[in-house]
């Protein structure tokens, strides 16, 4: 006890030591006061307070007292001071030694650092944890945002997700991992090294590694370019022979067919020139196809159709002819193959007939008629005539006509080509052309004909006449021949028909037209005279058929086609139908008089119109007359309320909006709404759409397959949502949409310690706890 | 006379074999087919019916249960197998396929509580009443051995339900605490809580798979992060939340089934507001799973119906309900999506057809073309009145009709009078607050 009792008066001693030091460091308080009394002391702090109250001396004034009253046994009482007791200061008066340094130095970096706080709540620590946590986990989450947006707006989702992606490997690493096993296959490996075929990479062979290495640029692109020619000119070539091959003219055929053995007979004669002995095989198989000729009975008019012809033969030119031609191919063809003489003589009687065998331009009539022997040539032309004398004037007419220009124009081409192209030419110009004998030039013609030039003249006189007749007698003969021409057109017959088929075409046409513009009449008025007119100027001006519009011709061809196969109607009509256009345009007149008084009764334009004039009426909004009568003034029977009160009780209607038909002169649209419509109709804009525009042409645009193409219906029908039955769906997972999964198992952190944290992780709770 | 004939390419008509279908050439010329709108709305409008004619969704009744059906489970590996827990702790293996139970097992006493299989499909477990945790094999056992669990661990408490993670060895059960479980191990390797109260079921997320959901039966709902190992958030609803689903393809997004017959769908950043709220059902919602595709889910509920939800529409694009089916307990949505199973209290598992109207089989290509010109003209037409009152039509049992008009009335009245409070205070003083955030009480960080 006395022990402690001593130190008990060290540290009193102490405090009052540093007591008195006060003083010094603080001044004096202005109530300084020895009194002991209590009373007192606590009447100066009071004082002192209500002091400080007025705010200009806050400043806490220490109080110097003795020794308090009291005394802990615990610590030093530092009442009545401003300032903590420090512990270092305790130190202070005790001399300094070397170890004490030490531990006032201690002390000192101690009282530098921050008092440690109190440890948080356990709760408020899981918190903060829980928060931690959870900012993680929504930070790893949102990664699949991106995913989950595609997928909600995806056009089509396909189920299962992850594929069976195929892996694509170079085939030489296939290649590589694989060897030859069974017997087959080793085989295969050797068969492939003969060859040098290269197993694995690269895969070029030899000679192909040789060929690259040998060709230079320059080399390849000069070979690629002629390639590149060749195809080109190949393929023109293809599409040439396919058009050529689609046209059906049988003339046409033939005529090549024609051209062609000329050609051949040609190169024949060279040949035999050159190389008598290719020639001699030549004319061999010539004479083969003669023996077979011979042998066979083809062309001798004794089968099933010749037959039937023959029966036909009195009364049909056209069978008669037919049956003639077929004759003089079997002839042809039995011919015996001219010696070299004989075929130098022949040239030269040729010449007065149209010899076949010469390149003739001019005269190119002959020459499709092409018979090599010119007696029998000429023993069927005499037939021919006797048949027809009214064909024959046309017959040498219009091709002379038309090759005339066309030969001097191209003088080098071959001859066979002028003529396919005059053919051509000419099966384009068919259909349209008005041409007329008169207007033909006949002084080249008449140069060209040689032997039947004088019959020529008189029988083209004879036709002109007959074109120039009254037109019922040219529509009866021509009503009769008609079918028998449109057939012909379509087959051309050796030289004999060459006149009919040439000028058929011109008759039969102004024919065919006077009756399609009978029969437009009634549809088109406006076709009528422009046609017509037409017509007459290509009859004045034939050499201007060709600058007819191919669009018009193409038409014409239609409606001459129509009129072939419709053969019934047209000749009934005929009767009627060619007069001049002037005279159509007066049926036409008269057949609309006839209309308006058929139909005189009824005006239908003003009923309508009447009509929508009620209808607008109605539709106007009415004033509202709201006058009584009897009202201010006298009533009775016949007295109408004043026209001053009228005008102010009439409530006028607000104008409308105008009518959505008011610009439309020949509709009535009725606006009123639709009852048994409106139950079939969305009332309300439905979620989505933002615009009714928006959702009325969702509406409009059809999906069905009526409307639609296969391929845009399939896209437009495609499903939401594909799954396949019997298979497993399985969760979306990270490496289906190609994010990497986490390599770490979900347990790692788990098994190793619960409730450790990481580093950041404490870093971070640290920021929070701060916040 | 020649005739000419009009010359055709056999080529272009003529069929190469029997079966192939006549070329039907076609002139698109919007002239030749007019009255497209009209037209495709009657197509519309008898596909919907035509819709409503074929709708027979119920495919299969599987009875042998000797009490109600506590619990399903699908097999990750074969579709046609699944799992079943009843209330006097029988659980039965079923062959959808043959519609037989091949496999019997008395596995507790008491309930079933929950029932799980494992991700490679060779095991499964089951949590019951009587304080276990048993790991049963898939396949049957051989010729003379005795039917007995692979492991059996015995618990402190009852376990509630029981999830098995998708990838790893794990299982979380719940009970007074979510604890995880190493398959090879006898104590948890982690329990986890929040609160003190029950946890009546605990799910994975299928696509984070350390996350997991848990409800509680304080009207908590709690999410856990299994790699951290502690609870991320709470949210306290106004009513219990008797499951939680997870969607299977948008990670942050589960759908909670609520004892106050809604269903609230969450993202799982922002527990604050529901994303949706599912209501039509007139009775607690018990049980709820998603379609593989994420695009619906089935609820199973209380009032004796179970409803298919699309995610994103507030109301049930379809309900299902027979007789004879008494508060449905588990439902279940196959992994083909396309069938659908429930376990009801009258000891049956009925089977369904995901989307009622659908044909089943093969369908050749034009049936699926039909099909799918048919159902976008469904939904092109789907605002007309017409097409929209018959396709919404569906047979209530008068129970459930009489319930919704009931229903319809209170909330009727309860609106008016939260207008009549705004109407008759002064302006501002009363807040209209919306009907998704009066759901949520609080969310607990």
């Amino acid at each position: 006890m006395s022990s402690s009792r001593a130190a008990e008066s060290l540290l009193a001693l102490n405090q009052q030591e540093e007591l008195e030091d006060l003083p010094r460091e603080y001044p004096l308080s202005t109530s300084e006061d020895e009194g002991d009394s209590d009373g007192e002391r606590k009447h100066q702090k009071l004082l002192e307070a209500i002091s400080s109250l007025d705010g200009k001396n806050r400043w806490k004034l220490a109080e110097r007292s003795e020794a308090s009253l009291k005394v802990s046994e615990f610590s030093v009482s530092s009442e009545g001071s401003g300032e903590k007791l420090v512990l270092s200061d305790l130190l202070e008066p005790v001399k300094t030694s070397s170890s004490l340094a030490a531990v006032k130095k201690q002390l000192n970096r101690v009282k530098s650092k921050k008092t440690v706080e109190l440890p948080l709540h356990r709760e408020e620590i899981e918190r903060i944890h829980r928060e931690v946590a959870f900012n993680k986990t929504s930070q790893v989450l949102s990664k699949w945002d991106p995913v989950v947006q595609k997928n909600r707006q995806a056009e089509q989702l396909v189920f299962p997700l992850s594929k069976q992606q195929s892996i694509f490997a170079p085939i030489e690493h296939v290649v590589s991992g694989w060897k030859a096993r069974t017997p087959l296959e080793q085989e295969i490996f050797n068969l492939l090294h003969k060859n040098k075929q290269p197993v694995t990479d690269p895969l070029l062979t030899p000679m192909e590694k040789a060929s690259l290495k040998a060709m230079s640029l320059e080399e390849v692109k000069m070979r690629r370019a002629e390639l590149q020619r060749a195809r080109a000119l190949q393929s023109y070539y293809e599409a040439r022979a396919r058009r050529e091959k689609k046209i059906k003219s049988k003339k046409y055929h033939k005529l090549l067919k024609k051209g062609k053995a000329k050609q051949a007979l040609k190169e024949f004669e060279k040949l035999r020139k050159v190389n008598p002995a290719a020639a001699l095989e030549e004319l061999e198989k010539l004479e083969k196809a003669r023996m077979m000729e011979r042998m066979s009975l083809k062309h001798q008019n004794s089968g099933k159709w010749a037959k039937s012809k023959a029966v036909m033969a009195k009364y049909d030119l056209e069978a008669r002819q037919a049956m003639q031609e077929q004759l003089a191919r079997n002839k042809e063809l039995m011919q015996k193959i001219q010696a070299a003489s004989e075929s130098a003589e022949e040239e030269g009687g040729a010449e007065e007939e149209g010899e076949p065998f010469v390149p003739d331009v001019v005269n190119e009539v002959q020459v499709k008629a092409d018979t090599p022997n010119p007696w029998m040539f000429r023993n069927h032309s005499g037939d021919t005539k006797e048949a027809e004398v009214q064909g024959d004037p046309e017959e040498l007419a219009e091709p002379a006509a038309q090759e005339a220009p066309e030969s001097e124009e191209e003088g080098p081409v071959v001859a066979e080509e002028i003529l396919l192209k005059e053919f051509k030419e000419r099966r384009s110009l068919r259909q349209k052309s008005r041409l007329n004998q008169i207007a033909k030039p006949v002084g080249s013609q008449e140069a060209k004909d040689l032997s039947s030039q004088e019959v020529l003249s008189e029988l083209r006189a004879l036709s002109q006449k007959l074109n120039r007749e009254s037109h019922q007698s040219r529509k009866q003969e021509l009503s009769s021949t008609r079918t028998v021409l449109a057939v012909q057109r379509e087959e051309p017959a050796g030289e004999e028909e060459e006149p009919l088929l040439l000028q058929r075409p011109e008759r039969a046409r102004t024919l065919d037209e006077l009756e399609e513009l009978g029969k437009e009449g009634c549809f088109q008025n406006k076709e009528l005279p422009r046609v017509a007119v037409e017509g007459q100027q290509l009859e004045r001006n034939p050499s201007n058929h060709l600058g007819v519009p191919k669009e018009k011709k193409r038409k014409e061809q239609m409606i001459d086609l129509q009129n072939l196969l419709t053969t019934k109607s047209p000749s009934m009509k005929s009767l009627a139908v060619p007069t001049t256009v002037e005279e159509l345009e007066d049926e036409e007149r008269d057949q609309r008089q006839m209309i308006k008084e058929a139909f005189a009764g009824d005006d239908v334009i003003r009923d309508f119109l009447k009509e929508k004039r009620e209808a607008v009426e109605a539709s106007k909004p009415k004033d509202v007359d709201l006058t009584l009568p009897g009202w201010g003034e006298w009533g009775g029977v016949g007295l109408k309320p004043s026209a001053k009160k009228r005008r102010r009780f009439l409530v006028k209607a607000p104008e409308g909006p105008p009518r959505k038909d008011k610009n439309l002169p020949n509709v009535i649209l009725n606006e009123k709404r639709n009852i048994h419509a409106v139950a079939h109709q969305v009332r309300m804009l439905p979620y989505p759409f933002t615009h009714h525009q928006q959702f009325e042409r969702t509406i409009q645009t059809p999906i069905g397959s009526t409307w639609n193409t296969q391929r845009s219906f399939q896209k437009l029908t495609m499903p939401k949502v594909v799954t396949k039955p019997g298979h497993i769906i399985k969760p979306i997972k990270a490496e289906d949409v190609g994010y990497r999964s986490s390599s770490r198992s979900d347990l790692s952190v788990v098994q190793r310690n619960p409730k450790r944290l990481s580093i950041r992780h404490k870093k971070q709770l640290k920021k929070i706890s701060v916040d | 006379m020649k005739v000419k004939m009009l010359s055709r390419n056999p080529d272009s008509y003529v069929r190469e074999t029997k079966l192939d279908l006549q070329r039907v050439p076609r002139n698109y010329d919007p002239t030749l087919h007019p009255f497209e709108v009209p037209r495709e709305y009657v197509r519309a409008l008898n596909a919907t019916k035509l819709e409503r004619v074929f709708a027979k969704p119920f495919l299969a009744s599987l009875d042998g249960h000797r009490d109600g059906v506590s619990c399903l489970a699908k097999h990750p590996k074969s579709l046609a197998t699944v799992l079943s827990g009843a209330c006097d702790g029988e659980v039965r293996i079923w062959n959808l396929t043959k519609r037989k139970c091949i496999r019997m097992i008395q596995a507790h006493e008491g309930f079933v509580r929950g029932i799980c299989t494992r991700f490679c499909g060779t095991s499964f477990f089951t949590v019951g009443d009587d304080k276990t945790v048993k790991q049963w094999k898939m396949d049957g056992p051989s010729y003379g051995e005795e039917e007995e669990p692979l492991h059996t661990i015995l618990g402190k408490t009852v376990y509630t339900g029981i999830d098995h993670h998708w990838k790893e060895a794990v299982f979380a059960t719940c009970g007074q605490q979510v604890d995880i479980w190493d398959e090879q191990r006898t104590s948890p390797i982690c329990s986890m809580t929040w609160g003190f109260d029950s946890i009546s079921s605990v799910k994975f997320n299928p696509i984070e798979t350390f996350l997991l959901g848990s409800c509680a039966s304080d009207r908590n709902i709690v999410l856990y992060d299994m790699r951290q190992a502690t609870p991320l958030k709470k949210v306290i609803l106004d009513m219990r939340t008797n499951t939680i689903c997870w969607n299977p393809m948008e990670a942050f997004i589960f759908t909670a089934a609520n004892e106050d017959y809604n269903l609230y769908t969450f993202d799982m950043r922002a527990l604050d507001t529901p994303v949706m709220i599912h209501m039509d059902h007139v009775s607690a919602v018990l049980d709820v799973d998603y379609s593989p595709t994420g695009k619906d889910f089935v609820s199973a509920s209380f009032d004796k119906s179970i409803r298919i939800f699309p995610v994103d529409r507030s109301r049930s694009r379809e309900v299902y309900h027979t007789k004879r089916m008494q508060h449905v307990i588990c439902v279940k949505w196959t992994s083909d999506s396309k069938y659908i199973m429930c376990g009801s209290d009258e000891m049956n598992i009925r089977l369904w057809k995901a989307n009622a109207s659908e044909k089943l089989g093969v369908l050749t290509s034009r049936e699926k073309a039909a099909t799918d010109y048919n159902q976008r003209l469904k939904e092109k037409f789907q605002h007309h009145p017409h097409i929209k009152r018959i396709s919404r039509h569906r047979h209530l049992p008068k129970s459930i009709y009489s319930q919704i008009q009931e229903q319809r009335i209170m909330k009727e009245a309860r609106r008016r009078k939260e207008l009549n409070r705004i109407k008759h205070s002064k302006p501002g003083s009363v807040q209209r607050v919306s009907e998704k955030k009066k759901r949520v009480v609080a969310v607990v960080k």
